[in-house]
Formats: structure tokens, sequence, C-alpha cells
């Protein structure tokens, strides 16, 4: 293949793991801003997303559109409300004790994903895209869904964006970031404000995952590859700046899709490591991250 | 309590005579079948094998209720103890250990994926224990591995390979790019199918390795050269689906090379899936042709029937549910060749598995039978290895339709090894 649609097809491809990417991130990068929690079981709400979303499809047959729209509210719904109960049950009563919270999210990684490999079985499966459409360019074919994906990724961290910066609730969040005791003692109930924000950063994993399910298939082994990548994005862009996880994001997929098809997909996966690495060497919090 | 043991109930008397019955009666049944052999079954029941290990136990069962519905081994009964190993290598050689020591089984069968073969044999020579993989893998006939460890159910890679590039070349084309799992399994076919190439006069102008937990592969795809006439590909684990489907989805409508895939690449995927459109025409090899072909052997119906698949490879319980038929026929027949080598060396205990091992060793000719359904086979004692006939099938009107088969000579190749000469 020539060089330019080589190039084209790599950045496609890199724009398609940036987008999955940068919604899983944000909400690894939400929690650990404003909880300081590092949320170990993130992968696992991505795939308990999947799941979800391939057992409402399977509860809706006949239209796949509809059935994915289902799935693209429920899904996300159902894992913001374990996370919630999560948040309540476990976290609160660790006082959210750093060390602590991060034994306690293993713990939870693997409830979850044995839970599911109990009730939902080790197979993969797939679930329909919501549409077929196959582009047909003059070098390769497309999936149009894969372009959708980069669509939709964007304007939920979008909405995201609006949310944490244009709404009360979102002022309310980013006070308690920066201050938890000032915040609570001009009225602001702490502990609901970490219990919301654990299950949007669930929700916004479940939703990535809702999305990938129809390029990748849903199984109960396919959180670690995302939480791995979510943790070197948040650590790239610094821990609880949006901005710096999109950055981040699109850094790391980008690369991988141009690194991956140029040379090798190991050595995209070394040079991310690597980049790490020197981060928290040289700019320890992170591109975009506040001096701790 | 006490008025009870003194006035006992008509129900009281009853059941306690019951149990006494039964009691008295077990014993002797028992006695009279003799203990049971327990064969310890190394399952991937979860992980990126759990779609064969399904199958596997399926097939396992099948097999353990033919051959004591016909009496057992020796006349004792069977049993098989499923362990599964999560298709790791590390947990593999951990329930080779616990299927030994703890639950005391004669032998240990069943792996299918070779990194965990090359993870669990060690640990089964050190327990001299005999192994009998599922696997294909060459790493059995190379002389990688140690004397408790045969191959007695599926020809191995190597030798399938052989007799699959003379067709290729022949009737496919001569420049071939491969597209393989980065693990032993896959470099088996990297280094056998290049060399068979370079034996027929052809060519392979590029290898794309990947890794086995890859979820995505629009990128691998893009390094096949323009000239590429034939696109060979092996893919296994949970995301066989996505890989073919993009693969479809990269080729699309546009201009594509002839394909031969290995039906790991499909195995328990619907080829009629959306998006498969595009294998329509394409060839595939097979160990034992998912659809049952016209011409089929005396023994392919009863099999089907007692492994529960229909004449589509699929579940005669679920339609969707596709079979890994191309490989779970390797555990019927190990149970099998088991059941051969234990009559044939007087095994009545742990104590005579060294004679087991070598009563399997003598074995040659292995006649096509219900013991064997994927067809006759020779089994080399030197090397451990079992050979038989291989397949390649087209898709047409989206089914595997059977166009072509090797004969025995075809995957033939020189020993690389002599076990036999090798210390317990």
């Amino acid at each position: 293949m020539a060089f330019g649609p080589f190039f084209l097809l790599a950045l496609m491809e890199g724009l398609v793991t940036a987008a999955v990417l940068a919604l899983a991130a944000s909400g690894l990068s939400l929690v650990f801003g404003v909880m300081r929690v590092v949320n170990v079981a993130h992968g696992a709400f991505f795939m308990l997303g999947a799941v979800l979303a391939w057992a409402v499809a399977s509860a809706m047959p006949g239209q796949p559109a509809i059935a994915f729209l289902g799935a693209l509210v429920i899904a996300p719904l159902l894992v913001a409300a374990l996370a919630a109960l999560a948040d309540g049950l476990i976290l609160k009563r660790l006082n959210y004790d750093p060390e602590a919270t991060i034994v306690a999210t293993i713990g939870l990684l693997y409830m979850i994903q044995q839970a599911v490999l109990a009730l939902y079985g080790p197979n993969a499966n797939p679930v329909t895209a919501p549409f077929e459409l196959r582009l047909q360019l003059p070098w390769f074919g497309y999936s149009g869904y894969k372009l959708f994906v980069i669509v939709a990724a964007a304007l939920v961290l979008l909405a995201l964006w609006v949310f944490m910066t244009r709404t009360k609730v979102g002022l309310i969040m980013r006070a308690t970031q920066v201050d938890r005791t000032t915040a609570r003692s001009f009225g602001i109930n702490v502990d609901r404000v970490y219990m919301g924000t654990f299950a949007l950063g669930a929700a916004l994993a479940a939703l990535a995952g809702v999305l990938i399910v129809p390029i990748q298939q849903a199984h109960y082994l396919m959180g670690g590859d995302p939480l791995l990548l979510s943790f070197i994005v948040v650590i790239i862009g610094g821990l609880g700046s949006l901005r710096g996880t999109v950055v981040a994001a699109l850094i790391i997929g980008l690369s991988d899709g141009v690194i991956s098809m140029f040379f090798s997909p190991t050595l995209a996966k070394i040079i991310a490591t690597l980049l790490v690495a020197l981060v928290l060497v040289f700019r320890p919090q992170g591109l975009f991250g506040a001096k701790a | 309590m006490t008025k009870g043991l003194l006035h006992p109930t008509r129900r009281g008397l009853l059941m306690a005579g019951g149990a006494g019955l039964l009691s008295a009666a077990l014993p002797g049944y028992v006695a009279a079948q003799g203990a049971p052999i327990k064969i310890g079954f190394q399952l991937h029941r979860t992980g990126i094998g759990a779609a064969y290990g399904r199958w596997y136990e399926r097939t396992a069962q099948a097999a353990l209720k033919a051959i004591n519905d016909a009496g057992g081994i020796a006349g004792r009964p069977v049993e098989i103890l499923f362990e599964d190993d999560a298709t790791d290598p590390k947990r593999g050689s951990e329930v080779v250990d616990k299927l030994t020591q703890s639950d005391g089984c004669d032998l240990v069968m069943g792996t299918l994926f070779s990194h965990v073969v090359m993870g669990s044999a060690p640990r089964a020579g050190e327990l001299k224990v005999p192994y009998l993989v599922c696997s294909e893998g060459y790493h059995v006939a190379s002389g990688m591995l140690n004397r408790w460890t045969l191959q007695p159910g599926i020809t191995d890679v190597r030798s399938q390979i052989a007799s699959m590039a003379p067709w290729v070349s022949a009737n496919l084309g001569k420049k071939v790019t491969m597209i393989f799992p980065d693990f032993a399994f896959g470099y088996d076919h990297r280094d056998f199918f290049t060399a068979a190439m370079a034996a027929q006069g052809g060519e392979v102008i590029a290898q794309i390795a990947i890794p086995p937990t890859e979820t995505s592969f629009t990128k691998y795809f893009a390094q096949i050269p323009a000239e590429t006439e034939v696109l060979y590909h092996v893919m296994v684990g949970p995301a066989v689906l996505t890989f073919v489907k993009e693969l479809g989805e990269f080729y699309g409508s546009g201009a594509k090379p002839q394909m031969f895939g290995f039906i790991d690449s499909l195995e328990a995927v619907d080829t009629a899936t959306p998006g498969l459109e595009f294998l329509e025409g394409t060839h595939f090899w097979e160990a034992h042709n998912r659809v049952k072909p016209a011409d089929a052997g005396e023994h392919e119906a009863a099999y089907r029937a007692a492994v529960g698949v229909d004449d589509n490879g699929a579940s005669v319980s679920d339609a969707a549910d596709i079979a890994t038929y191309s490989h779970m026929f390797s555990t019927w027949e190990t149970l099998f060749a088991i059941k051969a080598g234990m009559e044939a060396s007087g095994y009545a205990g742990i104590a005579d598995r060294q004679k087991f091992v070598e009563a399997m060793e003598a074995m040659t000719d292995l006649p096509y039978g219900i013991e064997r359904p994927q067809g006759a086979k020779v089994f080399n004692g030197k090397t451990h290895q079992v050979f038989g006939t291989q397949n390649i099938s087209q898709v047409q009107g989206g089914k595997l339709v059977r166009v072509h088969q090797t004969s025995m000579a075809d995957g033939a190749y020189e020993d690389a090894v002599d076990y036999t000469t090798m210390s317990f």
C-alpha cells in the first residue's frame, strides 16, 4: 500500500483507539481528581458495560439500532448504580484512604470479573452494530461504525466538559476537588459528591465499553488492556485534568495507530510505557496536572 | 431421639432397612467392577481457549460414555476429572500437579493451547505422569518435551502444513503473505509453511505476527503487500470473529488476494455470520469437516450423534453454538488410544505408568473406526506423534465444502527425535 493511504488508515485506527481511550480514561481521571481514589476496578466497569450491552441487545431482538440505543442508555446507568453502591458500602467506610481504596478496588475488580464469568460465561459474544455501513475507499474498505465511535466519543467528552465547567453540579465537584474540607464547611455534601463522581466515572467507562462492543465482542477479560492504557493516559495527561486526559489519549491513540502500523504493535506499547516513565521522572504531575 | 429408638416408627424402620441393604450391596458392586480408572483432564474452561474447552469437555464426556457403555478399560469403569486451567501456562502446571498429586489420577490429558502445553509438560515429566496432549503443536515431535508427553489424537501442525503447501502453490498462487498468532503455535505455522512453500517454488513475501490477546486487527492488514497472491491466515482466541470481520471490512468490495485459512480462524464461528460474505470462494484447512461431506465415512453419523453435533457442525440443541469440530475429535481419539494403551500394557495402577507409555510407543497402525472418527492414523512411537489425513474445504453458499483430501504421505517428514532412547 502506498504511503498516503497507509498513513490515512493508521490515523483512522489511531483515532478510534484515542476516542475510546479518552472516554475510559476521563472517568478514571475524574475519580482520581475529585476523590483521590485510584480505581483499579475501572477496567471491570468497562467490561461490565460491554457485557450489559450484549445482555440488553439479546433481550431486545429485532432492530439492532434500537437495541443498541437501549444498551447505550441502560448499561451505563446500571454500572453507575453498581459503582454508587460500591462507594457507599466499601470506599466510604474506608474513609477514602488512598492505600486502602487501591486494595479494595482490586478486590472489586476480581469480584466483578468472577461474577461475570459465573453469570455470563467465558465466551466472547458479538453485538450487532446499530447500522451496517462499509466505506469503500480506493485503497481499502473501512467500517462506518468506527467513524461513528469517534464522533460519539467526542460528543460525550464535550458534554462532560460543559457539565464540569458550566453547571452548578460541576462547580461543586470542582470545589470538592480543590479542597474537600473547605467545600464541606460551605455546606457541600461531600459524601454525595463522592458517590456521584464514582458513579459518573464508572458510567463513562461503561459507555466506552458499549461503544466498543460492536467492534470487539464482549468478553470477561476485556477490561485489562483499557485499564492499563487508561492509567498510561491519565499519568501522561496529569491526574485529574480532563484536558490533559484528552490530549494524552490522542497522543497514545494516534502513536499506537501509526507506530503499530508502520513498525510493530509491540513497539507502540514499549514507547507508550517509556513515555510514562519519562513523564514520571521529568514531570511527575503530568503534562497538564497541577503540582501536588 | 431416645423415644424414637425404643419405639421406632414404620418409616424409620423402612429407611434404616433400606440404608442397610444399600450399604451391604454397594461394596460388592464396586469390587465386581474394580476401582475406576481416573483420568485427569486439563480443560480450557475459561480464558482465551474457552470456546474449545466447551467442546473438548462435551466430546470427552461422549467418548467416556461410549467407553464405559462398552465395559470400560480392561473391565474397569473410567471416570474423568475436569480441571480448569484458565488457558494459562502457570495455572496449567498447577493443574497437572493437582490432578496427579491430590486427585490421584492415573494420567493427565486434553490440553490444546501450545503455550499451556509448554508450561505444563515439564511438570508432568517431573511427576512421571503420562501427559497426553490434544494440541496440534510441533513441540511434541520436535523433541522439546519429554518421554511422558504424547500426542496420539491429532496430527501436528508441521505435518498439516507440509500436506497443504503443494495444493496451495498449485491452485492458489506462489506469493504468500502469512498472518499468524505471535506464540509457539504461530511460529510452527510461520517456519514450516515458509519452508514448505520454498520447496514448491513459491515464496512467503511477508510474515505478520499478531499477539494472541489482540482485539483489533485492521492495523495489521495494512502491512499485507499489494503483490500478495495468497493470504494465509490462522488466528486463535476469543477475538477470531473480530479478526475475520475486520479482514472483510478491510478488503470490502475491492480487489482481494486468494485466501487460505486454517479453520482455527473460524472455529466456533458460523460461516454464515453477517459480515463474512467475503469468505465465499476462499479455502480452509480442516482436520475434520465441519459440514458433513456427502461421502463421509461410515462412523461419521454415529460420532456426530454421540457428541451432539448436527450435519452443519452446530450443537443439536442450539444451532448458533458452532462446534470446534476440526479439533475436538482429538479428545475422543486420545481417550480411545488410552484405552488401547492401558489394555495392551496390562495397566493395573499408577505403578504401571511407565509400562503404559512403552505400550503407547509400540503402537503403529491405527485404522479408521468409531475410535478414530477423523480417519485412519499412524502413530510414530519415536516422536510420540500421530499422523493422519487432512482436508481442504471451500466456502460455497456460506458453507464449508470439502474440495480436496490429502494422503498420509503428503504430510510426512523426517523424525527429529527418538524419545524411546530417553530415560523415564
